[in-house]
Order: structure tokens, then sequence, then C-alpha cells
């Protein structure tokens, strides 16, 4: 008899060692209740030992009829339910909501106006990308110090977002045809101090992160996102982007301002969770560069456009659909005017929902505990995928 | 039977260097400054709760920063966000899950009465129509510091409780039920539309 025991079985191959243990798939529910399922969202998954072999997203536990509430309400009126669509960016859905309107009614905003709808929507950017990165880190086990330090820079713009609103999260700033209030010299010395002091957290946290030997070990070659995929399924923002495609609203429409702007749009090689993550780190240099542009250029005058009636507002009958590049994607809101005083019909692009539908794509042949780091990597908010 | 301490005595003891209390007292105020909430987060409230707990607001200072991730190990429900109908009974359910005794906070406008999405038709209009709430806090989202606020009383309410007597907590009654049945989608809407027993709203007079 050999040491290994095999020889035994002259011919035969060992059957034992390398053959799978057939057997049936346990299904199991993560949700709606889960620590790191990002609020109430649900996957029905079919493990195979701990490996995914399918999985079906349920969703509608956050429904909140956005959508119907939206025709039945003035145009004026839907603005603060916008806030509670992407409840991280208040900011860029109220801009893109105010877009759209704008396209509907051919209102033009005056110049100041638009520099404060960059400047706080690349405030948002910043918060919103700053948050992921600690919410991600805390699902891959990282519980605790990321998320604090992300909170920490959160609390400095959500500062700025509360001095110029009145809100902390539900900000309902932007009007169609400009601004609400106008931001003083004050604040806007507040705002340089939070940016100048921006790229040193930045550098901090990058240490903190890249080189970690987990954190490359748990994202790199996982939940890899293929280009044409990402494209067929219309994936849009940092996870397009990730996969190597160049599309990116502030260039491609160049709505607002934003060719003004010089700044470059970082783009992955692998389309995995690694790059998704570093991404949208390098994102926020950009964002930090737009910034210190835009401060700088602001020049003074009106916020508001002064034809426009708010309130008893009805656009010609018509329909409009504007975009804009969110944090997390392409959000557009799509209005129908039959010339009323509420929008015909009233439907948002939400880009959560969207890019949530190649999940099952990306979590097969991953274990159960790549699923979380993948869906964070994502970058889902519930408010916007169930509406 | 006396459960308070003459407050007269209590100073002159402790003027000599001795600490007196009653059980009650100390058993209060050991549930009163470890309390663990369910890490459960609904909507937009969620990442306001979370802000609370996270570096600049604290919730360590008052003993609750532990958020537990299964309701067996928590005291405290935060139903921070909009309840839907669809999501209402798996909240019942948690709820039956969490041993006694067991606080609710209902957070914003949503949970307490549907809020600014009470017209739609998937928002259930209160979460105190299933479950006892113990402190309502307003707001749309209400600031960390209100959550705070809502914790503090919290703690005056379970510093206040008495463990034996007639008007003991309603956790040590066996008479006083601890889980309250699940609400299910019957044809139109959730079956049965509140819990009776629970929920009580003032009746209004329209002259």
């Amino acid at each position: 008899m050999s040491a290994t025991g095999f020889h035994e079985l002259e011919g035969a191959p060992p059957k034992a060692m390398n053959a799978r243990i057939e057997g049936d798939l346990m299904e199991v529910s993560m949700g709606p209740q889960h620590p790191s399922t990002h609020g109430v969202f649900r996957m029905n998954v079919a493990l195979d030992g701990e490996v995914v072999r399918k999985l079906k997203p349920v969703f509608g536990y956050l429904h909140r009829n956005h959508e119907k509430i939206g025709e039945n309400t003035s145009y004026l009126g839907s603005m603060p339910y916008t806030d509670r669509l992407d409840y991280f960016c208040s900011m860029t859905n109220n801009w893109a909501y105010a877009l759209s309107v704008e396209k509907l009614a051919g209102i033009e905003v005056p110049e100041r106006a638009e520099y404060l709808r960059v400047i706080l929507a690349e405030l948002t950017r910043l918060q919103n990308h700053v948050s992921l990165l600690g919410f991600l880190l805390s699902d891959m086990g990282a519980w605790g110090t990321p998320l604090m330090y992300a909170f920490r820079e959160r609390e400095k713009i959500l500062d700025l977002f509360e001095s110029l609103s009145g809100s902390r999260m539900m900000c309902d700033y932007m009007r169609f045809g400009g601004c609400r209030v106008d931001a003083g010299p004050d604040w806007f010395a507040r705002a340089q101090k939070i940016i100048d002091a921006f790229p040193r957290f930045l550098d901090e946290f990058e240490e903190l992160i890249v080189s970690n030997e987990i954190l490359i070990a748990r994202t790199q070659n996982v939940g890899k996102l293929s280009a044409e995929l990402a494209i067929n399924a219309g994936i849009t923002g940092p996870m397009l982007r990730a996969s190597g495609v160049n599309y990116d609203l502030r260039k491609v429409d160049g709505y607002g301002i934003y060719p003004r702007f010089k700044f470059r749009i970082p783009l992955g090689d692998h389309g995995d969770c690694y790059d998704r993550l570093m991404l949208r780190a390098l994102e926020m240099r950009e964002s930090l560069g737009i910034l210190n542009q835009a401060m700088k250029e602001i020049p003074a005058g009106p916020i508001m456009n002064p034809k426009v009636k708010v309130r008893a507002f009805k656009p010609p009958i018509g329909e409009a659909y504007g975009r804009i590049e969110g944090p997390k994607g392409e959000l557009g809101f799509y209005l129908i005017s039959d010339g009323g005083a509420s929008p015909y019909r009233y439907r948002v692009r939400p880009p959560s929902f969207i890019n949530l539908t190649v999940l099952e794509d990306l979590c097969l042949g991953h274990t159960v505990a790549d699923v979380m780091v993948i869906l964070g990597s994502v970058d889902i908010v519930m408010g916007e995928v169930d509406r | 039977m006396s459960d308070q301490i003459d407050e007269g005595l209590r100073s002159e003891l402790q003027k000599r260097g001795v600490w007196v209390t009653s059980t009650q007292e100390l058993y209060n105020w050991g549930r009163k400054n470890s309390i663990w909430p369910l890490q459960f987060g609904l909507a937009c409230c969620a990442i306001e709760m979370i802000a609370t707990a996270a570096s600049r607001y604290d919730l360590a200072r008052f003993g609750g920063e532990v958020f537990r991730p299964s309701p067996r190990q928590a005291d405290l429900m935060i139903v921070a966000g909009t309840v839907t109908k669809k999501m209402a009974p798996q909240i019942v359910r948690l709820y039956n899950q969490m041993p006694d005794p067991k606080y609710v906070i209902s957070m914003g406008a949503c949970a307490i009465s549907g809020g600014p999405f009470k017209q739609g038709y998937n928002v259930l209009k209160g979460i105190d129509r299933y479950i006892p709430v113990d402190v309502y806090i307003p707001g749309c989202p209400p600031r960390p510091e209100a959550l705070l606020h809502a914790f503090m009383e919290l703690q005056r309410k379970i510093d206040g409780q008495k463990l034996t007597g007639q008007d003991k907590a309603s956790h040590l009654d066996r008479e006083q039920p601890s889980e309250f049945p699940v609400p299910a989608f019957g044809a139109h809407d959730l079956e049965p539309p509140s819990n009776p027993n629970i929920f009580r709203p003032p009746a209004i007079e329209r002259a």
C-alpha cells in the first residue's frame, strides 16, 4: 500500500478528491432587515454551499408612490419630494427636476444660479462618495473607523447645506429658473476652507484603504462588470466608468455651465469592486478641481429668473426629459405637461435602480460574503430604487 | 411597601460616605444606560440615525452605541423612516422577536403618521397602529439632536418604571401581551388595518 492510499485503485481516477458533493441548493432570504443591505432591500439567494448560484432581488419595501404623488401635486410641490428620492443627494435631485421643468417651459437660468448649482452639486458628490466609501468598508468588516472618518467630513458639508438652505439633508434649494436663497461672502469663505482641507482628508483616507491587504483581497476580481454588459444594461455613473466606458453627462451633455470647467473623467480598467471604489476616490479629486474653479469665477448678480412665476406655475403643453450626472449615475426626470398645474406624467429615471439590474450577473459564482461588497459598490439608495 | 428612600436620610448618609440605593433604582440605572438599539433603518431618517451614532453626535455618550443587527439582542427599536404596507408585517415580526423589556422610538413624520407620503397608496399611516410606541420625534428628518433628546426621554421613562406594585412596568405584568398579531395583505389593504388594543386615536369632534 502506498503512502497516499490511492494506488490501490489502479486505473480508476481518485474520485472523491476533486468531485463536488452534489446537493440541493439552499435558498436564503437576505433582507429586508439586514445590516448591510443599505435600507430595506431583499435578495433571495440560492446557495451551493457558500457560492451564489441564483440571485433574485425583491423590491418595493420602500415604494412611497413618488411618481403618483408627483402627478397629483403642483410642479413646485414635487420639489421637496425629490429631496427624498436619493436622500444623500438632495441637491442633485433638485437640479435634475428643475432642469427638466426648465426644459419643458423654456426657462433661462441666471449665471450666478448656474454657478451655485455646480458648487452645490459637486459638494453633494463629495459627501455622497465619501459616505459610500465609509459604508462599503463597513460592509467589509472594517466596522466603525472608516465610517466615522467619512461622517466627520460629511457633517462639515452638511453644515454648509444647512446654513444655506435651512436643512441638513432635505435642502429643497433649487427652483425653476434659479435658486431659492443667495449665499453670502461668509458662506463662500467657509466653503473654501472645507474645500481646501478636503485633499488632506482624502490623502489620509486613501492611505488607510488603498494598499490594505484585506481590502484588496475582498474587492479585486470581485463582481466584474464587462463594458459590453454595462452598456447593454443601461448602467451609468461611476459603475459604468469603472468598466472603462468614457461616458459622463457633464461632458456628453454639457448641461448647465460644465463646459466652462476643466476636469478629467477617471476611468477604470477591470470593472471590479476595487475599480469602482477607487474611481469614486478619484472623482472626488476632480470635483474639488471643479469646485475651486467655480468658487473663483462665480459672478455677482441675481439668482432667480424674475420672469418665472414659481407659484401657480403652468408650463405649456409638451414633454421634456432633463438629465444630469448625479453622484450615482444618470438621474433624469421625464415630464409630460397637458398645460395644467400638475404634470400629466411624471417619471423618474433612477440611476440606483437601473444599476441594480445587473446585480445577479455580478454576484454569480462569488461567495455570499461578497454579495454585500458587490451591493455596496453598486451604490444604491432604496428611496431612489423603490421611489 | 415603600420603594422610595427618604431623601433626607440619603443625603445625610452620603455625607458620611455611605451610598444608599434600592434594587429598583440600581436596576433601572443599569437598564437606562445600556440601551441597545436594533440596527434597522427604513428610509431617510436612518441616515440621520447613523449620523447620530457616528463621530459628531456620538450616541455612545448615552450608552446606546451598540447597534445590534439581530432583534434577539436589542432593547430598542428605532422606526426610522417611511413604513410601507409591504414592510409593516416585517416590522411587527421584528418587534415580536425582541425580548422584553423592549421600547420603540417612532422617528420622523413618516413613522408617526405617514408624513409627506401620507396620501400614498402604499404608505402605512403610522407604525403605532400595530406596535406600542414610547417616544415620538417629529421632523422630516429629525435632527440628530432630536434623536438624542428622544433617547434621554426614553431613559427618563425607564428610570421611572416600577418593579412592583399596582403600577409596575407593563413588561412585568403577565397579563400584558409582549407580542402582537402580524398584519397580512388582504384583498385591498393590510388586514387588520390597525390593532384596536393598541391604536386608540383620540376622537375628533367637529362642530
